[in-house]
């Protein structure tokens, strides 16, 4: 695991009217890791995936992907640079089989330029990404219409989309919501194994036991600002973190005085 | 009760077929000819029609034809693109003026420029269309139904292309039996290239588009070049129709930007099934010929066909064909019983 920076944000901002959704954000992603990002709900986890990915633009402040700055371009372009995101709201094409769902990113330049071949390949090439996340093969999930999956396995066909890019970053927007603990069980290995492969992973949660056995260092964010990062262990015996998540503790007068 | 129990059967059955769909194979010569009868019947019914009327409602069959086309067009790029584009008046007046241009001023004949206005008309209305394809569902619609109007004016206003008169005696084609011919042909086989299109990985990008973008854009694909292609596909086929109109007619004017070219394709899928493909080909072969009919009512005719139109929004939303389709299916079952 190098310590070179993938990607460096750099005082990120973003406002949505008068919510400052995203304050002078300033994070790095290291070659290779697992980064995990937690905070309590609105404080601007998916906007900062929004941000990186292009499909919002920040107010001010920048995005690097190694030494090519990023900031501003459009989604599709970065994502042709090997930065792919996952949806929290998985929309897969229905009424398809699953890894016909493939073929589009499949169809992609980023893939057409480094191989070619007849849709008759992309077909074998979707089932053999498929199989690697874990839709059973010999129990023909991959055939399946996308709409009768369970969201298990649809949480990992929005994996499997990145993956059919052959991404340098995954930017993972909450893959585990949602899900029972033994899914999730299952899919902890899905991702280990992506970062056994050199993919680096910027994972967002809210399941932060499960969150806690992948990830190295924790980045944690409350009302859009940087609250602080660090190991799981630094991170969960910081003070401002369990304020952020708890609330702070109300002095009974003050309470009664408020009533 | 043993039959509604075997016709359970059978639908199961049906349904594995269903979910594994592109990788069934056809098992007998029967299950073949439940998929063939439907397309035969359409292609032989096409094409035995025109022997069937007198010359009238020939020329009446060859604007279903163009009708049909639009229609398709809009099938495709609403159900299929999620574009939903009024302007089938836009692609008829652009490939009718460039056809009729061409013929009028450099004096080709309609075997070169009908297939040249098809391409520079579709290539005119994407590029027109370029800018306004980041809208997104009602205002793309309402953007693209201005085109016509806007270009009606500046045809008038600068009384360029013969203005509000036209031009009159184009070239026409050989004789009706050609006219009815080559518009029956283009219409059946752009309705397969475009069955077979929509199914294709390009297809399933439109599809994806459609159902969606964000997801297609992540994938790092442009969606707007995607967009641009299906609009050229949609354009070619309204272009068509353009071209082969002027020359049918001998003539080209405003009218060919007229509203009814936006606006009846929209009913014909509305009445056909929308996202069949096919259903709004038949729609558009059904409305023209009864608003034909209906002539003789004068403008009492716009009432009867609002009617018929909202007996159909009320009772079958779904269209004929996409009716069709399910009980053809279940009828399928109860047979093989």
């Amino acid at each position: 695991m190098g310590e070179e920076a993938l990607i460096r944000v750099q005082n990120l901002s973003k406002s949505f009217g008068g919510v400052k959704a995203t304050k002078d954000v300033s994070f790095e992603i290291k070659r290779g890791e697992i980064l995990g990002v937690i905070g309590p709900n609105g404080s601007g986890k998916t906007t900062l995936v929004n941000l990186i990915t292009g499909f919002v633009k920040p107010d001010s402040g920048n995005v690097y992907f190694g030494n090519k700055k990023i900031t501003g371009l459009d989604p599709a372009k970065i994502a042709d640079l090997g930065i792919v995101r996952t949806f929290q709201i998985v929309r897969p094409y229905h009424s398809l089989p699953a890894y016909k769902n493939l073929i589009v990113p499949l169809n992609s330049p980023r893939i057409k330029r480094t191989r070619g071949g007849k849709s008759g390949d992309r077909d074998a090439v979707a089932i053999d990404i498929l199989e690697e996340i874990g839709f059973e093969r010999d129990a023909f999930v991959p055939y399946k219409i996308a709409s009768t999956l369970p969201l298990g396995y649809l949480k990992r066909l929005e994996l499997a989309r990145c993956l059919a890019l052959k991404p340098e970053v995954i930017l993972c927007d909450e893959v585990f919501s949602g899900l029972s603990s033994s899914e999730i069980t299952s899919l902890v290995p899905v991702i280990e194994k992506l970062q056994m492969e050199g993919i680096t992973i910027l994972m967002i949660e809210h399941r932060l036991r499960e969150l806690f056995r992948l990830v190295t260092r924790v980045v944690v964010l409350a009302f859009g600002e940087k609250l602080t990062e660090g190991t799981p262990e630094e991170v969960v015996a910081n003070e401002k973190v369990r304020e952020a998540y708890l609330g702070t503790e109300v002095d009974e007068a003050e309470e009664a005085e408020a009533c | 009760m043993a039959t509604t129990e075997d016709t359970r059967q059978e639908r199961l059955d049906r349904g594995i077929k269903v979910r594994t769909e592109g990788i069934y194979a056809l098992t007998s010569w029967r299950e073949m000819g439940y998929l063939l009868a439907p397309r035969a019947f359409l292609i032989f019914g096409l094409l035995l029609l025109p022997l069937l009327v007198d010359s009238y409602w020939q020329r009446v069959l060859c604007i279903a034809g163009v009708y049909a086309l639009l229609a398709l067009s809009f099938d495709f790029l609403a159900e299929y693109v999620g574009l939903v584009c009024l302007g089938g008046a836009f692609f008829v007046g652009c490939g009718g003026y460039t056809a009729g241009l061409l013929n009028h001023y450099l004096g080709w004949s309609p075997f070169f420029t009908i297939p040249i206005a098809t391409v520079i008309g579709a290539v005119i209305s994407t590029l027109t269309l370029l800018p306004c394809l980041r809208l997104r569902g009602v205002y793309f619609a309402i953007v693209s139904f201005m085109f016509p109007l806007l270009t009606v004016n500046i045809v008038v206003a600068l009384n360029i292309f013969g203005g509000t008169e036209g031009i009159s005696a184009l070239a026409t084609l050989p004789n009706i039996w050609f006219d009815q011919y080559l518009i029956f042909a283009v219409v059946i086989v752009a309705l397969f290239v475009m069955r077979r299109l929509v199914n294709e990985d390009i297809g399933l990008i439109f599809r994806s588009i459609k159902d969606n973008d964000q997801a297609v854009r992540a994938s790092g694909i442009s969606i707007t070049l995607y967009k641009t292609k299906a609009v050229f596909v949609a354009s070619l086929m309204g272009c068509f129709g353009g071209a082969y109109l002027s020359h049918q007619y001998g003539w080209l004017g405003i009218s060919l930007f007229a509203m009814d070219f936006s606006i009846l394709p929209i009913a014909a899928t509305v009445m056909g099934g929308a996202g069949t493909l096919v259903g709004p080909v038949l729609g558009a072969f059904m409305l023209t010929p009864l608003s034909e009919a209906l002539r003789g009512f004068g403008q009492l005719r716009v009432v009867l066909y609002c009617l018929i139109l909202m007996g159909f929004i009320v009772y079958k939303p779904e269209g004929i064909m996409n009716y069709l389709q399910r009980k053809y299916h279940q009828f399928e079952h109860w047979k093989e019983v």
